[in-house]
C-alpha cells in the first residue's frame, strides 16, 4: 500500500487476496504526468470508488486497467495475473467490463441487440457457423436471446427491448449500458459516472441496481462525481488529485480527512449539499 | 428446419428466385418470339442480368464489410480480379506452373480452381487486412485504394515478368479461350443455362450474408461500427472480426470473379481497375450499405443505367459516348447521399409512411417518438 495514514490504510491486514491489484502504475502522456505512482487494491464483493477533481487521472486509471492504455510504469493483477499491456478484449475476456462517461451503445441496433453482444463471450458460432445456420449457432441464438430478455427485465427495459438504442431517453441508456456490461457476467463491474445526467429518482433507482448487483456477487469500481452517491454507495474510497492518490478509505474517515478537504477547498459544497437534482442542473 | 431466421427474408428470397426463375424461363421459351431484352426495348440485355448477378455476388460481400462492419474498402475490385486470374490462368496455362495438361481438359479443374481462387484470395485479404485493418476512415480508404492500384498493376504488367518469358496474365491484352464451365459432359453454356447458375450462386451469398448479418457475428460487426471501444469491453476481438469481415467480403469477390472468367471466355484488368472497384461501391451505397437487399437493387440500377446511356445516350446528348457514365454516375451518387442516404432500400422501405402522410392518414409508425 501506499503511504497512507494509519486510521485510513483498512484493508491491510485483510487476508482475502485483491480480486484487482494496482501497483505503481504510472501514466505520462507527452510529459505530462497523468498518474503518479499509484497502489490500490480491489477486494472481492467490494463497491469502490474512486474521486478526484477534474484531471485528477480517474478515467486515466480505468483505461489502464481495461487495456486501453498501456502504463508507462507498473503492474496490474487481477485475480493475481499481470493484465497490464493485454488487448482490452483480452481483458475483457478475463472478466473485468466497464461501461463509459459518454454513453457508448451501438447505433442501428435494438436494445436487445445491445444486450446481446455482451454476451459475445459466452457464445462461440463463428462465420461458418452463423453463415449456414448451423446447429450451434441457432441454438445459440436461441439461448442469447431468452438470456438477454431475461437481463433486460431485471433492470425494468423488457418493454424497449425492440426499440433502437440510441434513441431511447438519456436515462434509459445509461441503465442499458450496464445490462448490456452484466450480461458479459463480470467479476469486476466499471463505472465511468453512471449518475451523470439522471435525475433524482433515476439516480436512486440505479444506486439500487448496484447494491443489487454486488450482492449476486459481482464487484464494482466506479467513478462519479455525485458525492451523496458514492458517500452512501462506496465501501471504500481512493481520491486522486493531479495523478496522485491522496487518501483511501472508508468514505467517513475520507470526508474528515484533511487533505481531501484541503484539495476541495472551495469545492466544499460537494461534501455539504449534494442534490442531485442540483448537480444536474449545473451541468 | 428454416434457411433464413426471419420470415420477412425468407418471403424476399423467394421473391427474388421467382423473378430470377420467370425471367430465365421467359428468355429459354421466347413465348411469341418475344426474349428478355425485347422487354425493355434491346435496353437491358439477357446479357446484362447475367452480370447483374455476377456483381451481386461481389457487393453483397462489400454490404457486410463497409455496411455491416463499418470499414471502407476502395480497392474490392482487387479481389474481384484475383479471382477471375486464378480461373483465368489456371485454365488457359496450367502447363507454366508444371501441372499436367490434362488437367485443362478435366470438367472439375474450373470447379476446383474456383475453390482455390477462394481460398487465395481469403488467405491474401488475410494477410494484408491485418495490417490495413488498424487504419480508419480515410486512411483505411486511401490504404485499401492503393491496394486495389496495385494488383491492378500486377495484372496489367503480368507480374512483372517479361511476356515473351513467363506469360501468366496476358498483360494489357489479358487471357482468351477460357473454357466454359462443364458438369462431367454437360456444358454450362448457352448463356440460358449459365444464367441459372449465376443466379443460384448470387441467390446463396445473399442468403448467406443474411445469416451472418443476423447471428452473433453480425452483431459484433454492427458493434465494431458502432464503437471499437465498447465492443472491446464487450470481449469482441476487433481487429480479428475486422479482418474476417474482409476475408468473407474478398472470398465472395473471388467466386464472382470465377464465374466472370468463365462467362466473358476472356479476361483483361480493366474491370479491375480503380474505377471497377469505385463503381462496386457506388452500387452498394445506391442501393443502401446497411442492407443486403440494397446490393441486387443497386447494381440492377447501375447496369441498367449504365445500358441505358449506352443504347440511348447518343439520342439524347448529342456526340456523348460511354465516357459520360462517370460523370452520371457521380449525379445519382450525390442525389442518392442527399435525398436518400440510407440507400434505395431504405426508401423503398420508407414509401408506404410517405404515401400515408400524403394521404392524410396517421402514420402506423412503429418508431420511437422520444
Amino acid at each position: 500500500m501506499s503511504a497512507l495514514p494509519g486510521p485510513l490504510a483498512s484493508t491491510e491486514g485483510v487476508e482475502t487476496p485483491p480480486l484487482l491489484e494496482v501497483r505503481g502504475v504510472s501514466m505520462v502522456f507527452g510529459g505530462l504526468l497523468a498518474l503518479n505512482n499509484v497502489h490500490t487494491r480491489v477486494l472481492p464483493g467490494q463497491i469502490k470508488a474512486i474521486i478526484g477533481p477534474n484531471g485528477a487521472g480517474k478515467t486515466t486509471l480505468f483505461n489502464i486497467v481495461t487495456g486501453i492504455y498501456a502504463p508507462t510504469q507498473g503492474e496490474v493483477f487481477f485475480k493475481g495475473e499481470p493484465i497490464q499491456g493485454l488487448k482490452p478484449h483480452a481483458i475483457a475476456a478475463r472478466g473485468i467490463t466497464r461501461t463509459f462517461q459518454t454513453i457508448r451503445l451501438f447505433h442501428g441496433m435494438t436494445a436487445l441487440e445491445n444486450v446481446m453482444v455482451g454476451l459475445h463471450r459466452h457464445t462461440r458460432a463463428g462465420f461458418i457457423h452463423a453463415a449456414l445456420r448451423l446447429p450451434l449457432a441457432r441454438h445459440e441464438e436461441r439461448r442469447m436471446r431468452e438470456q438477454a430478455m431475461d437481463l433486460l427485465d431485471r433492470v425494468g427495459l423488457a418493454h424497449v427491448a425492440e426499440e433502437e438504442a440510441t434513441h431511447l431517453p438519456f436515462g434509459v441508456q445509461r441503465v442499458l449500458e450496464v445490462a448490456r456490461a452484466l450480461a458479459t457476467r463480470p467479476d469486476l463491474l466499471i463505472l465511468d459516472e453512471p449518475a451523470s445526467g439522471l435525475n433524482e429518482s433515476e439516480g436512486r433507482r440505479l444506486m439500487a441496481l448496484l447494491r443489487e448487483i454486488r450482492d449476486e456477487g459481482t464487484t464494482i469500481l466506479l467513478v462519479e462525481h455525485d458525492m451523496e452517491l458514492v458517500m452512501e454507495l462506496a465501501e471504500e474510497i481512493l481520491v486522486l488529485v493531479y495523478g496522485t492518490p491522496i487518501a483511501e478509505g472508508p468514505p467517513a474517515a475520507i470526508r474528515r480527512h484533511p487533505e481531501v478537504i484541503a484539495a476541495y477547498l472551495g469545492d466544499e459544497e460537494l461534501f455539504v449539499e449534494p442534490s442531485l437534482g442540483r448537480r444536474m442542473q449545473e451541468a | 428446419m428454416r434457411l433464413l431466421r426471419s420470415h420477412r427474408n425468407e418471403a424476399s428470397l423467394a421473391t427474388l428466385a421467382l423473378v430470377v426463375l420467370a425471367l430465365g424461363l421467359f428468355e429459354v421459351l421466347q413465348p411469341g418470339g418475344r426474349d428478355v431484352a425485347s422487354l425493355t426495348g434491346d435496353v437491358v440485355t439477357f446479357n446484362t442480368l447475367v452480370r447483374i448477378g455476377i456483381l451481386t455476388i461481389v457487393v453483397v460481400g462489400l454490404n457486410v464489410l463497409m455496411g455491416y462492419a463499418g470499414q471502407v474498402s476502395l480497392g474490392q475490385a482487387a479481389f474481384y480480379g484475383l479471382g477471375a486470374y486464378v480461373s483465368g490462368i489456371f485454365t488457359t496455362r496450367a502447363e507454366v506452373f508444371g501441372l499436367p495438361g490434362g488437367l485443362e481438359g478435366a470438367w472439375w479443374w474450373p470447379w476446383l480452381l474456383m475453390g482455390v481462387g477462394m481460398a487465395f484470395t481469403g488467405l491474401f485479404a488475410y494477410l494484408v487486412g491485418r495490417p490495413i485493418l488498424r487504419l480508419k476512415g480515410h486512411y483505411l480508404a486511401m490504404a485499401t485504394l492503393g491496394l486495389g492500384i496495385m494488383v491492378y498493376i500486377l495484372f496489367r504488367e503480368n507480374f512483372g515478368f517479361r511476356t515473351s518469358t513467363v506469360n501468366l496474365t496476358g498483360g494489357f491484352d489479358g487471357l482468351f479461350d477460357i473454357p466454359r464451365l462443364r458438369l462431367g459432359s454437360w456444358e454450362l453454356w448457352p448463356i440460358t443455362r449459365y444464367y441459372f447458375l449465376v443466379w443460384l450462386a448470387a441467390l446463396a451469398s445473399i442468403a448467406v450474408a443474411l445469416n451472418l448479418v443476423h447471428s452473433r457475428v453480425g452483431r459484433a460487426l454492427r458493434a465494431i461500427h458502432g464503437s471499437e471501444v465498447a465492443a472491446e469491453a464487450m470481449a469482441v476481438d476487433t481487429a480479428e472480426f475486422k479482418v474476417r469481415a474482409l476475408v468473407f467480403s474478398a472470398m465472395l469477390a473471388s467466386l464472382a470473379g470465377s464465374l466472370y472468367a468463365h462467362f466473358q471466355a476472356a479476361v483483361s484488368p480493366g474491370p479491375f481497375s480503380f474505377i471497377g472497384s469505385l463503381e462496386l461501391v457506388v452500387m452498394a451505397a445506391v442501393g443502401g450499405l446497411r442492407n443486403v437487399w440494397g446490393a441486387p437493387l443497386g447494381v440492377a440500377l447501375i447496369l441498367a443505367i449504365e445500358e441505358f446511356l449506352r443504347a440511348k445516350g447518343h439520342e439524347l446528348f448529342a456526340g456523348i459516348g460511354s465516357e459520360a457514365e462517370p460523370v452520371v454516375f457521380g449525379i445519382i451518387l450525390v442525389l442518392i447521399m442527399i435525398f436518400l442516404p440510407e440507400g434505395l432500400t431504405d426508401g423503398l422501405r420508407r414509401l408506404p409512411r410517405l404515401w400515408q402522410r400524403r394521404s392524410g392518414t396517421p402514420a402506423a409508425s412503429s418508431e420511437v417518438t422520444s
